[in-house]
């Protein structure tokens, strides 16, 4: 399951955020889906994905019995193999992207293999449509997002909501996305070190760390 | 979840990780804390953050003396370095917290981890929501916020009256004793959890009525809401529920888009269809 509709942000600030996922229907068309998750995830992974996922762990997770050497030497390579190898079940299986060209490309390729298997691609409306009509299939359904109603303003200022809410399921909390930015301002941590740290929370994988990383240095700069 | 009081040096470091803002370091017991009414278990601080296992004692040690120095520790922000944070075994009604707040955890009705269905997302296949329909996803608590499912019972009563369709084969819709009133489970209804999903139906002529309600009944929960609306295009546009949201002024910069690959492959429902084939 992924979570990637009510990301925070305007319809232009989606050019460098697709999401392309691939779901298998209960009863329809989850009977031997697993080899085909797999061979979506591996073409996925042709295509320079900023972050792959499988429901269960996203190309970076956390790990447990760490060294102490692991607060200066801590291994932030995405791990693509691992994600893949995870796909045991029918479940939803994800790639992220943050050129448009390489989504493309991937969706094409994606449809030339024919896997009877529901895919979506979660962006902005208008990157949707031209995804379609770039790679000429007609789109079978749309859902929109509408604002967040906070009537009670509960909400943080939209920076925070930007770097939380690239994990839908709520696990970048406002407190650490607002934590990881205040340690980039004060020069405590890189913006590369801190995008690390918060794509690690997110267990299914549809962190964007190149929107994160934008959207933590454009905030640096506003603040100057 | 429980922190080790045994194991836990007050670092901190699972205070910011807490979704809920749940977890808080007790300065006269020097740990960390959970307040157990507003922890949703969703598993974050277990399952989130890297472990070390480093002794405590050594640890406490080490940061007494950099604390006497004032010397700023600074540790990876997502690390506990004793793996102190431990999954206790959870009975219902508190269970329940966990299915619906962590998202590796599958809910048995539907068969797919976290709070939703397959939505529109397999409508290729399902046809969930078809021609002339509108399915919405009400989620509640989102982001970073949580929900009582007695606040969910207000809006599930309210739009039953307004004669809505709730979608079968919805973790929500399962806890309902009645989907005619919208009525959940009594024993569940103080409980918090991080977010759920309702899903409902209807024509395209109740959108701006539906969505009133929701923005109405808003007003009196005291959480944060997001809504997703979906119809089925037609020829590979949508010419209805996109210029109807114009019209009623709503911005919606974002969208799933099922681009229509998927196709009955299962052989019992291939050999289902074969037999109502004329």
């Amino acid at each position: 399951m992924t979570n990637t509709l009510h990301r925070y942000g305007h319809s232009d600030s989606f050019y460098d955020d697709y999401i392309i996922f691939a779901i298998p229907s209960r009863g329809k068309n989850d009977e031997d889906c697993v080899p085909k998750l797999k061979q979506f995830l591996r073409i996925c992974a042709k295509y320079n994905p900023c972050n792959m996922g499988n429901g269960n762990r996203g190309s970076l997770a956390p790990q447990k019995g760490l060294g102490p050497a692991a607060h200066w030497f801590r291994n932030n390579e995405p791990d693509w193999e691992k994600v893949i190898e995870g796909v045991v079940k029918a479940g939803t299986v994800s790639a992220v992207f943050a050129s448009e060209e390489q989504a493309h490309a991937c969706l094409k390729e994606v449809i030339a293999a024919d896997f009877g298997i529901s895919v979506n691609i979660s962006t902005s409306v208008e990157n949707a449509r031209r995804a379609a009509q770039t790679c000429n299939i007609k789109r079978h359904s749309v859902e929109y997002a509408l604002a967040f109603n906070d009537p009670h303003d509960h909400l943080p200022n939209s920076q925070i909501l930007g770097l939380s809410t690239m994990c839908g399921h709520g696990m970048v909390s406002f407190n650490m996305a607002r934590k990881m930015l205040d340690m980039v301002r004060e020069g405590r941590r890189t913006t590369d070190q801190a995008v690390t740290t918060l794509m690690r929370l997110c267990p299914c994988g549809v962190y964007n760390p190149e929107r994160a990383r934008r959207l933590i240095e454009q905030a640096c700069k506003e603040q100057k | 979840m429980i922190i080790s009081q045994t194991k836990c040096v007050a670092c901190g470091n699972c205070v910011a990780i807490c979704p809920m803002g749940a977890i808080y370091v007790d300065h006269s017991k020097n740990r960390a804390l959970i307040n157990d009414d507003a922890c949703v278990e969703c598993g974050t601080c277990y399952r989130g953050m890297s472990t070390e296992n480093l002794n405590p004692v050594m640890v406490r040690t080490v940061r007494n003396v950099a604390k006497f120095f004032r010397f700023r520790f600074e540790p990876e922000p997502d690390v506990c370095p004793t793996g102190a944070i431990e999954m206790n075994e959870l009975e219902m009604p508190r269970l329940i917290r966990q299915i619906f707040s962590d998202p590796v955890v599958e809910h048995k009705s539907t068969g797919i981890k976290g709070r939703g269905t397959e939505e529109v997302k397999t409508n290729d296949v399902s046809l969930r929501v078809n021609s002339g329909e509108v399915g919405y996803t009400i989620e509640f608590g989102r982001p970073g916020v949580g929900v009582r499912f007695s606040d969910i019972q207000e809006m599930t009563r309210t739009l039953a009256a307004a004669g809505v369709t709730f979608e079968k084969n919805n973790p929500i819709t399962h806890l309902m004793i009645d989907t005619q009133t919208g009525d959940i489970r009594t024993d569940i209804l103080q409980e918090k959890i991080l977010s759920a999903i309702v899903e409902i139906k209807t024509t395209i002529d109740m959108v701006e009525r539906v969505l009133d309600i929701v923005e109405e009944v808003n007003e009196r929960i005291d959480t944060v809401i997001a809504i997703g609306i979906s119809t089925r295009c037609e020829d590979g546009e949508d010419n209805t529920l996109g210029p109807l949201l114009d019209s009623l002024g709503y911005y919606y910069a974002r969208a799933k888009t099922n681009m229509g690959l998927g196709r009955i492959t299962n052989r019992i429902e291939i050999k289902r269809a074969e037999a109502v084939a004329p």
